[in-house]
């Protein structure tokens, strides 16, 4: 009933969007794109990236990727909390796809029959048709291929938007990821001059609402569908039960924590599909930070924290220069520790004395 | 901040279950319905002595260093209880009005969780005053000694490096992390963690437990301690690992430093002393 309800609202958009794009002159530049080369990626799960250029070889090419929507339960804390998670490709966030300005992303979108609900998928990075999701309203046992024109650089968030009250739940469940358009030339700091990034990790934030019960024990439901009532009245509290990264508290932690060398330079990809985040690198900084996330303004220097706005994705580059354990957090640290917006990265190396040293070791105060 | 054993271990949480049960040592009673039953276990740990590596942190030449092992002596009978305080223990001290309430929701016969050292402390004495008898945590020594060969201090990164603070962290967060222990947090029921060699029950197992013993900084010279400082705003708590936490704290898990072991409950069990049992005895007959 669900499904019927959510696709029946999804063609009534759809048909909309079509009728606003009218008379978009489609032939004559599906016939320049079908010149162009084509390459093929696969994903990779976050926080790790696909393999990509940072500079551009060569003019614009249709890079094609697919992903496959899996629903499925996924445990979100060390108490086993389960939410009916909704996926792009299995993970949460789905995973970044990079490409350069003036490429083509072309995404084939599948949603398998074992799924129950329809799905679609919007990308910030993209134009018209309400960044896809006009085009891509798939029900269970179907596939669709859209095609987009990567027209400016930058990191851009991707959700589902399959209409009305569906939006904010299906994203709520966890369906959201990031594009990273780079410029063709890379990536440049503050006066133009080219930068480079040794490692790249996407962190993609999420803020959940499980519902609980007269004890206030988070409640378990068989499907995703049968929780649609009770999560919704936590939605409107607009109070999440849980803010994490990479899908679950501590997820970015322990042997998953993420690694860099002193002396290494990492672009760190934080995105957030529908709430307001301040990422900070405790005991590091931004050297370089795209915090609205396009790259075509010059990144603010020396940031201590920066502010992610719900519904983009922004990027950080820093060079890190002391070896240890950093905690990389959502600066509303009631958030980072007690709802679980924490990672970590373990860095090798050699300890600079010069930066920091603990002149004298605890004892008691002198009297 | 994923050093300071209070931040990152204080703010992690554990939630503690108390199971034990003491119907032996209130034969004749008139109040005997209204103590404890359900688990009136002791285990008597004959005397000994052991290798024990000492609670705290370690500073020697101004930089950290692994816990200083010592050899400890028990040196009369002690008696502690064979299983943590359960739920159904605790709550007849919650309906008496000397316990708040736990945490936890859990009832019967599972270990009370979701209790702080505080709470821990106030069942002991009004168990100690409903029975007429001394019970009290045991110290991180007892606790070690009856816990035997499922003893695990704490998750050490080796000596410090003068030169270079940031290898002991990196080292300590890959041991804690290499341990692999998974998130096991729903209490079982009491016994689901076998007895260890000594006839104790569910150490190590996903209830840690509160000792009376203060979290210190001890600072050492070749030959020995050169001072130490307590703070006994912070206790010690055993369990899989040895670990330290505020006083106030029921819930271990959640925390963003955490790195791969918080506690995943807080719990107690008690130690039984033996001359109370004695002078209770001596009360009853009017003798004192």
């Amino acid at each position: 009933m669900l499904t019927r309800r959510e696709a029946l609202l999804g063609s009534v958009l759809t048909a909309a969007a079509v009728a606003t794009i009218g008379s978009t002159p489609v032939m004559a530049a599906a016939k320049d794109v079908a010149g162009l080369p084509r390459e093929k990626v696969t994903l990779v799960a976050p926080p790790f990236v696909h393999a990509h250029d940072q500079v551009a070889k060569g003019g614009p090419k249709v890079v094609e990727f697919t992903m496959t929507i899996e629903e499925k339960p996924l445990v979100i804390d060390a108490d086993g909390t389960q939410l009916n998670a909704m996926t792009y490709n299995g993970s949460i966030p789905g995973p970044l796809m990079v490409v350069h300005e003036g490429d083509y992303l072309e995404l084939t979108l599948i949603n398998p029959d074992t799924n129950t609900l329809a799905h679609n998928i919007d990308f910030h990075a993209a134009t018209g048709g309400l960044g896809g999701g006009a085009l891509t309203l798939i029900n269970p046992g179907e596939q669709v291929t859209l095609r987009f024109k990567a027209t400016r650089s930058g990191t851009f968030v991707y959700h589902c938007a399959p209409g009305g009250a569906m939006i904010p739940w299906h994203v709520v469940s966890g369906m959201s990821g990031a594009v990273m358009v780079l410029p063709r030339d890379g990536l440049k700091d503050e006066k133009g001059k080219p930068v480079r990034y040794d490692r790249i990790y996407y962190i993609g934030e999420n803020d959940f609402y499980i519902p609980r019960d007269e004890q206030g024990k988070f409640k378990k439901y068989d499907s995703a569908g049968d929780n649609y009532d009770d999560t919704v009245k936590v939605m409107r509290g607009l109070i999440p039960t849980h803010v994490v990264f990479n899908g679950k508290a501590g997820s970015l932690t322990g042997e998953n924590a993420m690694k860099a060398k002193v002396g290494e330079t990492v672009l760190i990809v934080h995105s957030q599909a529908n709430r307001d985040t301040r990422p900070h690198l405790i005991g590091g900084h931004g050297d370089f930070v795209w915090e609205g996330g396009k790259f075509a303004n010059p990144p603010a220097k020396d940031m201590e924290t920066w502010f992610i706005r719900g519904g983009s994705a922004g990027s950080a580059l820093y060079t890190f220069r002391q070896p240890g354990v950093y905690a990389y957090v959502n600066h509303n640290l009631i958030e980072a520790v007690e709802l679980g917006a924490t990672a970590h990265f373990t860095v090798d190396g050699k300890w600079d004395d010069d930066l920091m040293m603990q002149v004298e070791a605890p004892k008691a105060i002198a009297s | 901040m994923s050093f300071d054993p209070v931040f990152t271990f204080g703010t992690i949480a554990a939630a503690a279950l108390i199971g034990f049960g003491v119907s032996h040592a209130i034969d004749g009673t008139p109040s005997r319905s209204r103590v404890p039953t359900a688990t009136a276990e002791l285990v008597a740990l004959t005397p000994g002595s052991f290798e024990h590596p000492q609670p705290g942190e370690f500073l020697r030449d101004n930089h950290p260093v692994p816990a200083p092992v010592a050899k400890e002596t028990i040196d009369t009978p002690l008696e502690i209880m064979k299983f943590q305080v359960t739920a159904s223990d605790y709550d007849r001290c919650v309906s008496d009005g000397a316990c708040k309430p736990a945490d936890s929701r859990l009832v019967g016969n599972v270990p009370v969780t979701g209790v702080s050292f505080l709470d821990a402390q106030a069942y002991a004495n009004w168990l100690s005053a409903k029975t007429g008898e001394t019970w009290r945590l045991a110290t991180d020594v007892e606790w070690a000694y009856g816990a035997g060969e499922r003893f695990r201090a704490d998750i050490e990164g080796g000596d410090g490096d003068p030169a270079d603070p940031a290898r002991r962290w990196l080292a300590q967060y890959r041991n804690e992390a290499a341990l692999g222990r998974k998130a096991d947090p729903e209490p079982r029921p009491l016994g689901e963690f076998g007895t260890n060699s000594k006839g104790v029950a569910d150490i190590a197992g996903n209830v840690w437990e509160w000792t009376s013993t203060c979290y210190a900084h001890v600072t050492m010279t070749s030959d020995g301690v050169a001072s130490s400082l307590s703070n006994c705003g912070v206790h010690v708590v055993e369990g899989f690992h040895r670990t330290y936490m505020s006083n106030f704290i029921r819930d271990g898990k959640s925390g963003g430093c955490a790195v791969g072991t918080p506690p995943d409950n807080l719990g107690f069990r008690l130690v039984h002393e033996r001359g109370g049992f004695l002078q209770a005895a001596l009360r009853r007959l009017g003798l004192t």
